[in-house]
């Protein structure tokens, strides 16, 4: 099963219908028994850095999505939930994040319009396997005033201009993460999620 | 490179597809969700659903639409319609919609914009400003200003209307563009009253006056006639996204052929 983790922020409901449309099952849980157990974990999520680290703290959610990580199981943050797992934000205030990918989620430069919101490409720096039958600088949907500085460049496998050119997708072994929306991506979305989901059998 | 975006717009009543000329005189153009399927599928970049309905029936019927577009449809939308609380805003987001729309309760209740964002992030709310031309400026004859003659031009000033276009505020609309962004609004969806309906191209003047004062996307509504007009909103009028009923909903062009239009002229698009 599919953990999509509810931590009651934002609109977690259109990754569950891009998956039911893949006919590929899965469950919206704030049940850290269940993510324990999840053959994959995704961790959507919109709003606030601050507010959301509180919320999975308060759900005891830390350490087992922590633990889930280094169980080597598929896992992949969504926009707010990939900025999630890195070491800390600055968005209204520093913020700690998850940690498991090193590195600081910082804002776009106040020359840009803000949030970024619409389709932009995302250049396919390193291989991965979400990149899987889908063409290099295809559009993807972004929603975000705050971008990912991972430590290690070396992580950041997907790349998108927007003032400069900055982290859009992560790899860091079985942890993903997308700025993106690939349930809101039209077919090259789907495609994507269908990719994430693949990584599931490989493991079995 | 950031595209920018084209929008068609579903106005919906009573859970159909409706556009009229001017808020009045509406036609009915169909199924809300298939018509949201097949935009997607030809192109679209995201879709909007204003309920114009306005009654209270008609936030559950709202609500079920959100849900059942999700279901169908993988880009994003935006609901507006309506909207007068928070959990308004929660239940349609919740429902599956991206962003949701707010206009008259922006202007009657402004802190719903600042509760909405800090809830949701400012990314999922949009406020609606519908924007009439009140002086000054205007596209007719002007005499050239001089010291001679006494004559200084008047700037070109849009008043806030509020409840489906039928009630004036007294806001001036640049100005209320920036409180909405300091509140938190993340995008603002403008239209000109008195272009919207007569497919005879957005007011530029009234577009390029708000993206000018503020650092959140605008979205250009009302007038859209062709390729063209669209094209001028989004390079003349810096526009970040341009919405359009008619024109796609009565088959006069393609979503395809106004992106590939954009396209040969240098605009980025997704194709």
């Amino acid at each position: 099963m599919i953990a999509i983790v509810d931590y009651g922020l934002g609109n977690l409901r259109s990754v569950k219908y891009a998956l039911d449309r893949l006919g590929v099952e899965s469950e919206l849980t704030s049940d850290p028994a269940a993510v324990a157990r999840a053959e994959a974990v995704i961790l959507p999520g919109v709003g606030a850095f601050g507010e959301a680290m509180a919320n999975l703290r308060e759900l005891g959610l830390v350490a087992p999505l922590r633990d889930y990580a280094a169980s080597g199981r598929p896992f992949v943050g969504i926009c707010l939930g990939m900025q999630l797992l890195l070491t800390r934000s600055e968005e209204h205030g520093l913020h700690d994040g998850l940690d498991i990918i090193p590195g600081q989620v910082v804002r776009f430069g106040q020359e840009l319009t803000v949030p970024q919101m619409g389709w932009n490409q995302v250049r396919q720096a390193r291989p991965c396997p979400l990149f899987e039958g889908l063409r290099d600088e295809d559009y993807f949907y972004f929603a975000h005033s705050y971008y990912c500085r991972p430590d290690d460049p070396a992580v950041a496998v997907g790349l998108t201009d927007y003032g400069q050119a900055y982290a859009s997708t992560l790899q860091q072994g079985n942890v993903l993460g997308c700025q993106y929306h690939p349930e809101k991506s039209g077919p090259s979305g789907l495609k994507m999620l269908r990719n994430f989901v693949s990584l599931i059998k490989e493991q079995v | 490179m950031l595209a920018k975006r084209i929008i068609p717009c579903l106005d919906v009543k009573n859970g159909r597809v409706v556009k009229g000329r001017s808020f009045v005189n509406l036609r009915d153009a169909g199924d809300p969700v298939e018509q949201g399927r097949l935009y997607s599928e030809a192109g679209a970049d995201e879709l909007v659903f204003l309920d114009i309905t306005a009654t209270l029936e008609a936030r559950q019927t709202i609500r079920a639409l959100a849900a059942a577009v999700g279901r169908a449809v993988f880009i994003p939308y935006t609901i507006g319609g309506g909207i007068r609380e928070l959990d308004d805003i929660k239940a349609l987001l919740q429902a599956g919609a991206e962003k949701i729309s707010i206009n008259s309760a922006a202007v009657r209740k402004p802190g719903l914009i600042t509760e909405g964002a800090n809830a949701f992030g400012n990314q999922a709310v949009v406020v609606a400003i519908d924007a009439k031309r009140v002086g000054g400026g205007g596209t007719g004859f002007q005499p050239v200003p001089s010291e001679s003659t006494g004559y200084k031009p008047v700037l070109p000033k849009w008043e806030v209307y509020i409840d489906a276009g039928t009630r004036a505020t007294g806001l001036d609309a640049v100005q209320w563009a920036r409180r909405v962004e300091e509140l938190g609004c993340g995008e603002i969806l403008l239209t000109s009253i008195d272009a919207d309906g007569h497919t005879a191209g957005y007011d530029i003047e009234l577009t390029r006056a708000i993206a000018g004062a503020v650092g959140i996307p605008v979205i250009a509504s009302g007038g859209a006639g062709g390729p063209e007009d669209i094209w001028r909103v989004l390079t003349e009028g810096q526009a970040d996204a341009a919405l359009a009923a008619s024109i796609f909903h009565y088959g006069q062009y393609t979503i395809a052929q106004v992106k590939e239009y954009l396209r040969d002229r240098g605009v980025s698009v997704r194709l």
